[in-house]
């Protein structure tokens, strides 16, 4: 406990279930949105982003119970095998608790590349299932994750930014 | 389980590698289960009842976009549009009346070779809710589903021809599975002679392909393919693509033979469900004057 919150010591910044619950929420309906064409293809996965964001801050708060379940309702929406995104995001979401405290060491140019393997690891998980059981993979399906690390840090910035409380900004 | 630790305060649960091991197995026991069985159908419809209202949500502001757009849409494209679809009634009804005679004609013809009567198709529009999501299928939401009586296994189409099939019911939606999918085949015939052929989703919007056929097929760029009915899924003759390309390499035991689908498969936003599902009888020696030399199981019903 004590290691983490010296890591964690410049921004210990409150949390609350609801603005984690929300900000899932949001990742999903922007997942939801109608992408089309080039832009499938090059659609970040937000709800990988988000969720690796929580366990990586608050590994104690979002574990692997939670990303299994808006894996199963990205699964409904997606018409994907009953499974598949929460198969993957179980897998990114134990990769970012066990890695959570050497992520947070690095600022966040390095965290892009720290986590850039983990999201390749989910989306190839994804991949792989839809391989063995459909036969066909599609390899433009991997562009998705070079932009979702290049999102992490914009992500990242974004829900520290809303995290931090309202008081905190005249101190600046 | 974490004896070596010194003191453990906080009660966590399980550790992150056994919550991971039980919900990947979780995972794959449901992926497997999925896959072979039909169990989970009513669990996802359930679901989709709750995901539902978020879909709807998040479709919305290009819904709204294409609202506004119609709206501004100027009176003079309104008054060509107009003007190109009466005439295009007039040449229609012309043709219907015609029609009717043939019809009437037809099902005299039919009557004294005795073959079993072509059915008619009450349809019903639908409106896509959203293209596929998923880079991987090729598939489409509609806006109706068992509410409209709409079932597993019918046919969608547009306008012009086949755009794919129902394959899984949701209350307020039917997931359509698109001719492109990779999964998807439809028994065709050539137009032009008759010939049999089984086209084949490519996993690429705008691209089929005709496999399995001999190099000395005749099949020209060009031809027409329209529904066999052979599967008695399809109604006969309803255009489905038309060749593109077509390779004759002697090294190959099969022509390519690559196709587009006629339909828009991914330009339209309202769509046709043909709602009535052909009754086949199931022995195939009833049907005579038709092989029965095509695979049957093009049909694919909720995967």
């Amino acid at each position: 406990m004590s290691d983490r919150i010296l890591n964690d010591q410049e921004f210990q910044l409150p949390v609350s279930r609801i603005f984690i619950a929300a900000s899932l929420f949001v990742a999903l309906l922007l997942d939801w949105l109608p992408w089309q064409g080039i832009w499938l293809a090059l659609r970040p996965d937000f709800v990988a982003l988000v969720l690796l964001y929580w366990c990586t801050h608050k590994p104690y708060h979002v574990g692997i119970n939670i990303a299994w379940t808006v894996g199963i309702l990205a699964d409904v929406a997606d018409a994907s095998l009953f499974g598949q995104h929460a198969l993957a995001y179980s897998i990114l979401a134990f990769s970012g608790i066990v890695l959570h405290r050497r992520i947070l060491m690095f600022n966040l140019s390095q965290q892009t590349l720290q986590i850039f393997p983990l999201l390749l690891l989910a989306y190839a998980v994804y991949a792989a299932v839809h391989w063995q059981l459909r036969g066909n993979i599609s390899w433009e399906y991997f562009i998705g994750s070079v932009v979702s690390a290049l999102l992490w840090a914009p992500i990242t910035i974004l829900l520290q930014t809303l995290r931090r409380p309202r008081a905190a900004s005249d101190q600046l | 389980m974490e004896q070596n630790q010194p003191l453990n305060f906080f009660n966590r649960g399980p550790s992150p590698a056994v919550r991971l091991v039980f919900f990947t197995l979780f995972s794959l026991l449901l992926l497997f289960v999925d896959v072979r069985y039909r169990y989970l159908e009513s669990i996802r419809s359930g679901l989709s009842v709750l995901v539902y209202p978020l879909q709807r949500l998040v479709t919305a502001p290009s819904k709204l976009w294409h609202e506004v757009d119609d709206f501004f849409s100027s009176h003079n494209s309104l008054i060509r549009d107009n003007a190109e679809l009466h005439h295009q009634h007039t040449l229609d009804v012309a043709q219907l009346l015609q029609l009717e005679a043939l019809k009437a004609e037809n099902q005299h013809l039919r009557n004294l070779l005795m073959v079993q009567q072509r059915a008619d198709y009450p349809m019903q529009l639908a409106e896509i809710m959203y293209v596929e999501r998923d880079i991987f299928n090729r598939k489409i939401l509609l806006d109706k589903g068992a509410q409209a009586k709409v079932l597993a296994g019918q046919v969608v189409m547009d306008d012009s021809g086949i755009v794919g099939q129902v394959t899984r019911v949701y209350p307020w939606m039917s997931e359509v599975t698109l001719i492109t999918d990779k999964d998807h085949a439809v028994p065709v015939q050539v137009l032009r002679n008759g010939l049999r052929a089984v086209v084949f989703g490519s996993g690429d919007t705008g691209q089929l392909a005709l496999r399995y056929m001999p190099i000395s097929s005749d099949i020209q760029n060009g031809d027409v393919l329209v529904t066999s009915g052979i599967d008695g899924t399809y109604p006969v003759g309803l255009p489905v693509a038309k060749v593109i390309h077509v390779e004759r390499d002697p090294a190959y035991p099969f022509a390519r033979i690559l196709c587009t689908p006629i339909a828009g498969v991914d330009k339209r936003r309202q769509l046709l469900i043909l709602s009535g599902l052909l009754k086949l009888p199931e022995r195939p020696e009833v049907i005579e004057g038709i092989a029965t030399d095509k695979p049957k199981n093009s049909r694919r019903g909720a995967r």
